[in-house]
């Protein structure tokens, strides 16, 4: 047999240590940037273009608690699987197993969505050149089919290229920023005439909270490269928290931007704002430029979401919470290939499917389920290994404010899901309550109980 | 000491037969608000009293707002689709009830059965 299951073999084959901050810092931004391109702008929709600002740095703020907690617990449990291994450590295996659908289902879902914006992309670029109507779905499947791809043949090559994709894109916000002539109002940007009251009042703030996440969406699967970075205690506090600021840089200028030059009725349903911004600004190098960048930032954003997606997918089959054969390395590129083409069609099935907002609302949901899983994740893990037990390689301050502060912005934000898409938010409910009553009825019997707790630690404490 | 828990082997149907069950709970969950229909209810954007004449000055725009509707290509008619378009906020208060009952329910069983396997998990590894 030329490959190694995981699971059961003797000798297991591992993923390699290859991996630098830049990478993290690449894995983490790249899901997250084609955010500031697109979809952060339906916060506006929801509320005006204040409530938007608003939940840009409240939301900013839940995934800066985020990241500082993902920080030190990543830093402490380096293993595949992100937060799905800290929850096996730290919780249990139900929870366990609900935080690896969470991280399958989120970027599996986003992933989906970023292959759709690079077929509606084409479409766009097709109709300017005078080609209407292109079908998006066959650059949709080409798109997941192609990264999928890269993502088999190895993780130093699919991260390095995210890295440079990223920072192009990034780039490219910065010189939209410039382009604009930001500090001469009335120039280039109408502000004064474009900005409004709240149109909703205040809770037009809270609905526009649930596509804030849209600005940072993702950042917290940094930790997802945990096994195959060189040093996890260095490189995911830098990368997450350098990704963070970048982050917060890049959805202020996306906003000022934005809301300079577009009346917000329109800015809160363009599917493509900041190419948009360029189009108005009548520059057609500006406008091609910004085009390559929402191409680069969706392929980037799809890219990581399969890698960490299966690195998800690949630790719950690792430890038996599903079918073993998903558990399986590449001998030669040491890379979860099972995991990484079983997702594959299921990106695929929801890229060119109708059910786009709720895809998106599937995406979100599943984050928003796995950052309140962090609060109480993080209260546990200082309660049962107090500073000083074990080693850490971050230590977060300020504790247990930003867990509290995440636990009361997650609540938030679950009301404004209930205010946009209260019947989504239910049946997807429904489908977390089913898989965990299938998992302790059916799937916890072939868990081995003693290998779901494999660092070197003490007995943790009250157990 | 007791023995350590050794589970059984799963077959090749079984294993497929769980993929295929965590797949179909997953296409069910996102066709499920479109059948009941209320999500389409729910979004859709309650449209503004019946407008005979569309005009910049009755949609609220400003020259600035016009002058940028113009630069994207929208003529009043077509952008008064776009303004008149408004969410509706009105909160139903059994659905709500019932929300925060659902996921409160879910994260507290959740807790409560990790738990116990965790309890379970530490025995095994530190006890035997």
């Amino acid at each position: 047999m030329a490959t190694a299951t995981a699971a059961n073999s003797n000798r297991r084959i591992a993923m390699l240590k290859v991996l630098n901050p830049f990478h993290i810092w690449a894995l983490g931004v790249g899901i997250v940037l084609v955010g500031e391109f697109m979809g952060w702008n339906f916060t506006v929709g929801k509320g005006g273009a204040y409530a938007s600002l608003i939940a840009c740095w409240v939301i900013g703020l839940l995934y800066t608690c985020v990241a500082m907690i993902d920080s030190e617990v990543t830093s402490t449990v380096a293993a595949a699987g992100g937060q799905y291994t800290q929850a096996k450590h730290i919780i249990g295996p139900l929870m366990a197993f609900n935080v690896g659908l969470y991280l399958v289902m989120a970027y599996t879902m986003l992933c989906a969505a970023d292959a759709w914006v690079v077929g509606y992309l084409m479409q766009t670029g097709a109709a300017v050149m005078g080609f209407a109507d292109l079908d998006t779905r066959p650059f949709a499947i080409l798109t997941v089919a192609f990264l999928a791809w890269l993502n088999y043949r190895g993780v130093f090559m699919t991260l390095t290229i995210n890295l440079v994709i990223t920072f192009l894109a990034f780039m490219a916000l910065v010189v939209l920023f410039f382009a604009v002539d930001p500090f001469s109002q009335g120039v280039v940007l109408q502000h004064q005439g474009l900005l409004t009251d709240l149109p909703y009042g205040w809770i037009g703030v809270i609905a526009s909270l649930q596509f804030g996440m849209w600005y940072y969406l993702g950042i917290e699967g940094t930790c997802q490269a945990a096994e195959e970075v060189r040093s996890a205690g260095r490189a995911i506090p830098l990368g997450t928290l350098g990704g963070m600021l970048t982050l917060l840089v890049a959805a202020t200028i996306t906003w000022f931007v934005a809301s300079g030059l577009m009346p917000w009725q329109y800015l809160g349903q363009a599917v493509t704002p900041m190419y948009d911004a360029a189009t108005l600004l009548g520059s057609s190098k500006l406008q091609l430029m910004l085009f390559v960048a929402t191409a680069f930032a969706a392929i980037a954003s799809a890219n990581g979401c399969i890698n960490d997606a299966s690195r998800a997918w690949f630790s719950l089959a690792r430890d038996r919470y599903i079918p073993v054969f998903f558990g399986a390395i590449h001998p030669s590129y040491r890379t979860p290939y099972r995991a990484i083409i079983f997702l594959v069609p299921i990106a695929i099935s929801f890229a060119v499917t109708p059910l786009l907002d709720q895809v998106i609302t599937f995406s979100i949901l599943s984050g928003l389920l796995g950052y309140t899983f962090m609060t109480f994740n993080m209260l546990k893990f200082r309660k049962m290994w107090p500073l000083g037990s074990i080693h850490r390689g971050y230590i977060h301050p300020f504790h247990p404010l930003p867990a509290i502060t995440l636990l009361v912005l997650c609540i938030a934000t679950y009301f404004a899901t209930f205010l946009g898409y209260g019947a989504t938010l239910l049946s997807i409910m429904a489908f977390y309550i089913m898989a965990s009553i299938w998992f302790v009825l059916q799937r916890y019997q072939f868990v081995k109980r003693a290998d779901q707790f494999t660092m070197p630690w003490p007995r943790p404490k009250g157990y | 000491m007791s023995k350590n828990y050794t589970p059984p082997n799963q077959s090749l149907f079984g294993q497929i037969f769980d993929s295929i069950l965590i797949l179909a709970l997953v296409y069910a969950s996102l066709m499920l608000p479109l059948l009941m229909k209320e999500d389409a209810k729910a979004e859709e954007p309650t449209v503004a009293a019946e407008v005979v004449v569309n005009t910049w000055e009755s949609l609220g725009q400003n020259e600035v707002m016009q002058a940028q509707w113009v630069k994207l290509g929208h003529n009043p008619d077509s952008a008064a689709a776009i303004i008149n378009n408004r969410f509706d906020y009105t909160i139903d208060p059994m659905m709500l009830l019932i929300t925060i009952l659902v996921v409160v329910g879910y994260f507290v069983v959740m807790l409560k059965v990790s738990d116990k396997q965790y309890r379970e998990v530490i025995a095994e590894k530190f006890d035997n």
